[in-house]
């Protein structure tokens, strides 16, 4: 038998992971970094006061290529993707035929394709759906010789800017062609961390000159997954396999914003029975974001229930928020217990723990309104 | 003088008497990361060894501290609860968990001493 380790994939920025001293965990196939000698709360806090840098390029960056691709697409997705205007990208989930969410995507209208970033634990098999519905009307290209990068926090404009001028003024959720001292690359003012950011998606060859080049800046620092995990809760945020699954439709998620207008009246998405049906007369549970009183966290798994200690869900995500400075959670309930304020009890290793179903973000997102 | 022992858990007990005071190892709390929450166990509880005695928490993950050996805990360290980073500043000095009367001093023969400990750790690596 051989070791894990040696079965996992590596980013492009894997030598420079090492180098910076990251402690390396296997993450969806790939072997990543979960954080750097700092450690998560500080590269957490460094990110919402200054800037932090990403590897995400573990994550499906895939180009929709056809005469109307758009329309292709929205076979297979309840958002307005036709409506996207070139340059502008949407958040859009994969549903299939029961409603349930298959993962959740950026589109974005990259002029002449469809630009798509899916989750690295999702790729395969968003790759294998999309070529199977979607054949013979738009070929799907995935960039496996390709890196993300995200630069986080409120100085990543500032930073980036000093590279790519044009960056300072790009809307949010815009998307922008651009050159890093030399360096093609695409820009898109995103992220997903609540706060103004960028992704930076490049050749594989060019992502660790570009990294090198960020991180000597002096705001900048380099940032693992523990704390984009702890940033993501936060912010709100949903995470694939956990707090959205086959399982959970749009509208238990909370995600009835992503089912554009247009969508909604045509009624022509995967699944728009059970999600109208679910949008007109309420689900039966809804994801609610959770505050435990005092300093314990509840973690996935740990159920919920009422006041009366009889069991009405599960949470979903949870852990210590460092910016709340408190620990935060979000999952499943009964609807007649989502409402903001709704005492509820967490049972964490078997005690019940007091808790508050709470509006989210438990951060203000920060993103560029221009 | 006291004396040391270490399990394969990663706890420490100091042993003066009668009296163990139990923490995590420095390899342990680096393990962990940044501890943000811990629960020590009540005076006058009865531990067994290699069970739950308290809990550590960290940005990351929960983690249970094992009692090293049976025992009636004579106190807790509330400075810990107070401030649980204490663990990673002062993993075997104040981020002590709890002190025990020992109930069978036998049980600390079948634990490592520091010279033991340190080759474990290191063949985890």
């Amino acid at each position: 038998m051989t070791g894990a380790s040696e079965t996992l994939k590596r980013t492009p920025l894997h030598a420079l992971h090492v180098e910076l001293g990251a402690r390396m965990v296997p993450f969806a196939g790939y072997d990543m970094p979960v954080q750097y000698p700092a450690g998560i709360l500080k590269e957490h806090q460094h990110t919402r006061a200054r800037a932090g840098l990403f590897d995400v390029s573990h994550m499906g960056q895939v180009r929709l290529v056809g005469d109307d691709p758009a329309a292709a697409l929205e076979s297979l997705v309840p958002g307005d993707i036709r409506g996207l205007k070139p340059g502008r990208m949407r958040y859009t989930l994969f549903l299939d035929e029961r409603g349930g969410i298959l993962d959740d995507l950026m589109v974005t209208n990259a002029g002449d394709h469809l630009f798509l970033v899916v989750n690295a634990a999702r790729k395969a098999h968003d790759i294998a759906h999309l070529r199977d519905r979607l054949a013979g009307r738009a070929a799907v290209e995935p960039l496996d010789d390709a890196a993300l990068m995200a630069l986080q926090g409120p100085d990543a404009a500032g930073v980036l800017a000093r590279f790519v001028p044009e960056a300072a003024t790009m809307a949010f959720m815009s998307h922008l062609p651009a050159v890093f001292d030399g360096i093609p690359v695409v820009l898109t003012r995103s992220g997903y961390t609540g706060e103004d950011g960028f992704e930076i998606s490049c050749a594989a060859a060019d992502a660790e000159a570009i990294a090198r080049s960020l991180l000597a800046s002096p705001e900048v620092e380099a940032i693992g997954l523990g704390a984009r995990d702890s940033l993501r809760l936060e912010a709100g945020l949903c995470l694939y396999g956990h707090d959205i699954t086959e399982e959970t439709t749009p509208v238990e998620a909370a995600l009835e914003w992503t089912l554009s207008k247009r969508r909604r009246e045509e009624a022509n998405f995967p699944g728009a029975a059970v999600i109208l049906k679910q949008l007109a007369e309420g689900a039966a549970r809804r994801r609610v974001g959770l505050r435990p009183e005092g300093r314990q966290p509840a973690r996935e798994g740990a159920g919920i229930a009422d006041a009366d200690g009889r069991a009405i869900g599960t949470v979903t995500s949870g852990g210590f928020g460092p910016t709340v400075n408190a620990p935060v959670a979000m999952g499943y309930v009964e609807s007649a217990h989502a409402a903001p304020d709704t005492p509820v009890q967490l049972m964490v290793r078997g005690k019940p723990l007091a808790a508050r179903v709470t509006a989210m973000p438990f951060v203000p997102q920060r993103y560029y309104r221009g | 003088m006291a004396d040391v022992r270490y399990t394969k858990d990663h706890e420490w007990i100091r042993v003066e008497g009668s009296v163990g005071t139990v923490g995590i190892t420095d390899y342990a709390q680096s393990q962990l990361g940044d501890v943000v929450f811990v629960e020590v166990p009540e005076p006058g509880r009865t531990l067994e060894q290699g069970k739950e005695s308290a809990v550590v928490e960290s940005v990351k993950a929960a983690s249970e501290i094992y009692a090293p050996v049976s025992g009636e805990v004579l106190e807790g360290n509330q400075a810990l609860v107070e401030d649980p980073a204490l663990v990673n500043s002062a993993a075997e000095g104040d981020g002590w968990f709890y002190t025990l009367r020992i109930a069978d001093p036998a049980q600390l023969d079948g634990l490592m001493d520091a010279a033991a400990y340190k080759d474990y750790v290191e063949g985890l690596h």
